[in-house]
């Protein structure tokens, strides 16, 4: 039988993966045939995401973003980037978007009324994050069109695959060309006509190159909306399993806020890190990582690990400290953590509210090809009607 | 006496565990009017108005390392505790107030009395050096949050004077006597008085431990002094005077040692820190004492004499010479306590001056003297907001558990400073040390990681806002991995000989929970094995 990882990998799982995830877990260091090392217990991946001897270095890229840098240069571009979205020098401006999100996500529920059945995909949770990121931004909603393919299939040639790497590789290229190209072209325009938004403001404060404020532009572009939409759409779809979970957030939407930390845990939008080399000899689990061998963290492995978290099978909104690693952790912890946890618990209220009566049309819904970024594709759902907005 | 109850149910309160949160700001980002930061440093309110409760929700949810406890969400179920005798805790602050939150949790239903010399409900001592003194947070803004509600009689304002181990009574200097089965000992420390009385009784002249003590300090620092004088450059000096920058006061920081922070972190980080102080504007003086506080006619602080034959005029100053344990109470108890501390074993239960383990009296927080196998076993005493928190935790369990579920207090220390922006963390025990090696960052930026060895192998960890690493260097001392890792380059350490080096006991600490941590001791060239 083929390693449960390359069964992960395999489309034909995507529905329901987790049961490779706990055989996966057997080995909690399972080095694959093409000496990669896979990691899925709790304990050994946040051993190793706060390990300095674990590198995120992508030498084939030229230029990267952040999110391929180790420190110190990785701190100094994620510091300069953060001056436009949060503390220390902009605390309060994550949180003072919640009207905007939740004005956004009552026209795209408003818009469901007047039939019974919707694609709360195509519909909710792809719109909405993408409309914040581009506003944050200063990408012109009109142009969604135009990066939306660029930016599904960029995602798709993310990551392990099981096509011929040399063609994945070029492809890749030829996709991020084409999206770098088009953020030089809004740079450029921010250049001569600055806007209040985070690339004015990156160009403004001069500490990054036109290269790195482009890289920097493409990777909040993507990582802010081909995650938060699995999000809300693997919440909508856990609620409609789970019809006690579903009354529960209804009646009491305080419990949204646990609702979306179980989710992160449970239905991980970002199933694994796959972009790490070891850097040295490292004994984890019981294992010498070899330096140099690639290492892929499990994370949604490492969420349901029953070493860390108590029933980890069950979707519960009573766990008392939940920690899982929805978002990473160390220094790269999600950048865009407050915005997706504050989208997904707005648009997901919203829809419990307003929705009277949803039931899924298919169980499971049809996937999107990653296995990296997993979420349905669509989400048909048939209700009786659309309450009023409050 | 008054009890804990509901009856606040609007009121949310918090409190960080500064020394498990790693500064990834979530809370910052979703609390905006609660908490604050800067670079690494985290600030926050404690009793934060009403309508922040949602967004206090939001933020403790999303703290990844789950460092943020508020008293208004649902309790777990309590455990299945059988002990049904009475206890007694003495010292309602930060331990006892956490060991008695313990015995409730683990579903102690018996009586429990707290014994508190100090009014009002258990508070939060760490913002005193620092939001309250900056006038972020009011100094009665520091209540710790009540986990849950707590069925215990408080009698608060007494202190306790004696203890009768055989009758198993504590004396209160009222006169009242109350009875135990098992009682806590955790009265923790007070600040140490400037040696000469009447040059104390000076107006002007501040120590800081007590809330009390915030609010006096804070108001001399608002009335924009002409110059502060700061006896000690240990964490509190230093804390100290990194508020009068922020607020703009001159100040003078008298260090008998060849740095600040020298008794803690070594010369090395010392000559660090010094030059942090500098650039922001300190006058720092270094090998200097000083030998007279002097008032003028009025009773008013003047100024002062230092060793170096020196004058320095100022019209605040503030004592940071360290604390004095509150032992003076159990004076005839014939238990083995002194300046020193308490004396204890690994499980919290006190030791008498004969060396025996007493089954009934347990201590915990900043008096505990406890040996840690880490350290090769030696009796040490932490003043360490955490070390207060856990061994308050491994007390209160061990208090109620039979010896075959007792556990062992290993935690490695950690500890945590902001100073001039900069969050100083420390893990391990830094004086226990002969070599220093920066392991990652630069010190000419003020953010690096420096791990520490002794006879190679890493004893300890500081950083300067790099708090996300130190998991990892915590989980290399418990390993006892080799020093320098990696190829860094070791110095001498400098490091005051607090703890000595005896002869070699290296031990693995495994397990992650307190109920299964354990030590096992492995080979050393002096022979000894597991
Ligand atoms: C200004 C300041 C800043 C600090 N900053 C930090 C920091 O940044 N990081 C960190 O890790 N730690 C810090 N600490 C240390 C931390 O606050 C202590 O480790 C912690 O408070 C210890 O708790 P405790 O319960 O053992 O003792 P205490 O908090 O001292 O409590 C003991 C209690 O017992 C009472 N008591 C004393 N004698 C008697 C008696 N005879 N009868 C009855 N009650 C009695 C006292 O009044 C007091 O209420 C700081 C402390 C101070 C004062
Ligand atoms: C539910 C939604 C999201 C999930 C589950 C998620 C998950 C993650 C994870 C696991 C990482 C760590 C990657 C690594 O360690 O290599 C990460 C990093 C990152 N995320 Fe997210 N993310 C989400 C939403 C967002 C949003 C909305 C943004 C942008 C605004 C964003 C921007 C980033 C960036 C820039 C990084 C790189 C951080 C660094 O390297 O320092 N993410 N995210
Ligand atoms: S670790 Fe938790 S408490 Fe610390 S800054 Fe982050 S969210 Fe806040």
């Amino acid at each position: 039988m083929t390693c449960p990882f390359q069964r992960i990998l395999d489309p034909s799982h995507r529905a329901n993966p987790y049961p490779l995830f706990d055989e996966l877990r057997a080995t909690p260091v399972a080095r694959q045939d093409d000496g990669t090392y896979v990691v899925s217990t709790y304990r050994e991946i946040v051993a190793l995401l706060h390990d300095p001897r674990v590198s995120s270095t992508r030498r084939s890229l030229r230029d990267p973003a952040f999110i391929g840098l180790d420190p110190p240069e990785h701190d100094r571009l994620r510091h300069l980037a953060m001056r436009h979205f949060g503390p220390p020098h902009n605390p309060g401006k994550i949180d003072a978007l919640r009207p905007d999100m939740l004005a956004i996500t009552t026209g795209l529920v408003d818009a469901l009324a007047g039939r019974q059945r919707a694609d709360l995909v195509d519909e909710v949770a792809y719109p909405l994050p993408v409309a914040m990121i581009c506003r944050l931004l200063g990408v012109p909603r009109e142009d969604e069109s135009t990066f939306h393919a660029w930016a599904d299939r960029l995602i798709e040639l993310i990551g392990p695959g099981d096509d011929d790497d040399a063609e994945r590789e070029r492809e890749r290229q030829e996709v991020a060309d084409k999206l770098d190209r088009y953020l030089e072209g809004l740079v450029e325009e921010r250049r001569r006509e600055p806007a209040d938004d985070m690339l004015s403001g990156l160009i403004a404060d001069g500490g990054m190159s036109q290269g790195q404020i482009v890289r920097t532009g493409v990777l909040l572009l993507i990582a802010g909306h081909e995650t938060t939409i699995n999000l809300i759409a693997n919440g909508m779809l856990t609620f409609l399993r789970n019809p006690d979970v579903l009354a529960r957030v209804h009646d009491d939407p305080e419990l949204i806020i646990p609702a979306v930390e179980e989710l992160l845990r449970f239905e991980p939008p970002v199933q694994f890190i796959s972009s790490r080399v070891a850097l040295a000899d490292i004994a984890v689990g019981g294992v010498t990582i070899p330096a140099g061998a690639p290492i892929v963290l499990a994370l949604a492995a490492g969420s349901r690990d029953p070493g860390h978290v108590a029933d980890p099978d069950t979707f519960s909104l009573d766990r008392p400290r939940n920690e899982h690693l929805g978002f990473g952790g160390g220094v790269h912890y999600c950048f865009g953590a407050p915005l997706a946890r504050l989208e997904a618990q707005i648009a997901l209220t919203e829809l419990v509210r307003r929705l009277r009566n949803p039931r899924l049309v298919t169980d499971p819904p049809p996937y999107r090809p990653s296995a990296l970024l997993r979420g349905p594709r669509h989400l048909l759902v048939e209700y009786d009607e659309i309450l009023p907005a409050r | 006496m008054w009890r804990f109850a509901g009856g606040h149910a609007h009121l949310v309160r918090v409190v960080v565990d500064l020394t498990r949160c790693q500064g990834y700001g979530q809370c910052v980002f979703l609390a905006p009017e609660v908490f604050r930061m800067r670079e690494e440093v985290l600030l926050y309110d404690l009793e934060p108005a009403a309508d922040q409760r949602e967004h206090l929700l939001r933020a403790a949810a999303a703290c990844p390392v789950q460092a943020i406890h508020l008293d208004s969400v649902a309790p777990t179920e309590p455990g299945e505790s059988t002990y049904t005798g009475k206890i007694v805790i003495v010292g309602g602050s930060l331990a006892g107030a956490r060991a008695a939150e313990t015995l409730r949790r683990e579903g102690f239903a018996g009586p429990l009395t707290v014994v508190s010399e100090e009014e009002g409900e258990p508070y939060d001592r760490p913002p005193l050096s620092k939001q309250v003194l900056t006038g972020q947070v009011p100094p009665e803004h520091t209540r710790l949050p009540r986990v849950r509600e707590l069925d215990a009689e408080w009698l608060a304002g007494t202190p306790a004077s004696g203890l009768d181990v055989a009758a198993k009574r504590v004396l209160l200097a009222d006169g009242r006597e109350v009875g135990f089965d098992r009682v806590l000992l955790a009265t923790g420390t007070r600040a140490r008085p400037w040696q000469n009385e009447a040059e104390a009784a000076l107006k002007g002249v501040h120590t800081l431990r007590s809330a009390h003590d915030a609010g006096a300090l804070r108001e001399a620092l608002a009335a924009g002094p002409e110059r502060v004088l700061i006896l000690g450059a240990g964490f509190t000096g230093s804390e100290i005077a990194s508020v009068c920058r922020e607020l703009g006061l001159p100040v003078t920081l008298v260090e008998r040692g060849p740095a600040p922070l020298f008794g803690a972190l070594g010369g090395v980080l010392g000559d660090v820190a010094a030059q942090m102080q500098r650039d922001h504007g300190v006058d720092l003086r270094c090998d200097t004492t000083v030998t007279a506080l002097e008032g003028d006619a009025d009773g008013r602080l003047r100024g002062a004499r230092l060793s170096d034959g020196t004058t320095i005029e100022a019209d605040v100053a503030v004592v940071a010479l360290g604390s004095v344990r509150n032992v003076e109470w159990l004076r005839g108890s014939g238990l083995a306590a002194g300046v020193w501390g308490v004396t204890c074993d690994a499980g919290c239960r006190a030791i008498d001056v004969n060396g025996l383990v007493l089954d009934d009296v347990f201590v915990a927080g900043d008096i505990a003297r406890f040996p840690h196998p880490v350290y090769q076993y030696q009796f040490m005493t932490l003043e360490h907001w955490g070390n207060a928190v856990a061994q308050g935790e491994i007390a209160a369990h061990n208090m109620i558990s039979d010896q075959a579920h007792r556990w062992p207090h290993l935690a490695v220390p950690v500890f945590w400073s902001s100073q001039f922006g900069v969050n100083v963390k420390s893990v391990g025990v830094p004086t226990f040390a002969d070599e220093i090696a920066i392991v990652q960052g630069s010190t000419a930026e003020r953010r690096f990681v420096a791990a520490y060895g002794y006879q190679g192998r890493i004893t300890a960890a500081v950083t300067f806002d790099q708090g996300m690493w130190l998991e990892h260097y915590q989980r290399l001392i418990e390993q006892a991995a080799p020093f320098p890792p990696g190829d860094a380059k070791a110095e001498p350490a400098r490091v005051p000989e607090r703890l000595s080096a005896g002869a070699a006991a290296t031990v693995v600490v495994t397990g992650h929970d307190p109920a299964e941590r354990r030590v096992s001791l492995i080979h050393t060239p002096g022979g000894v094995t597991s």
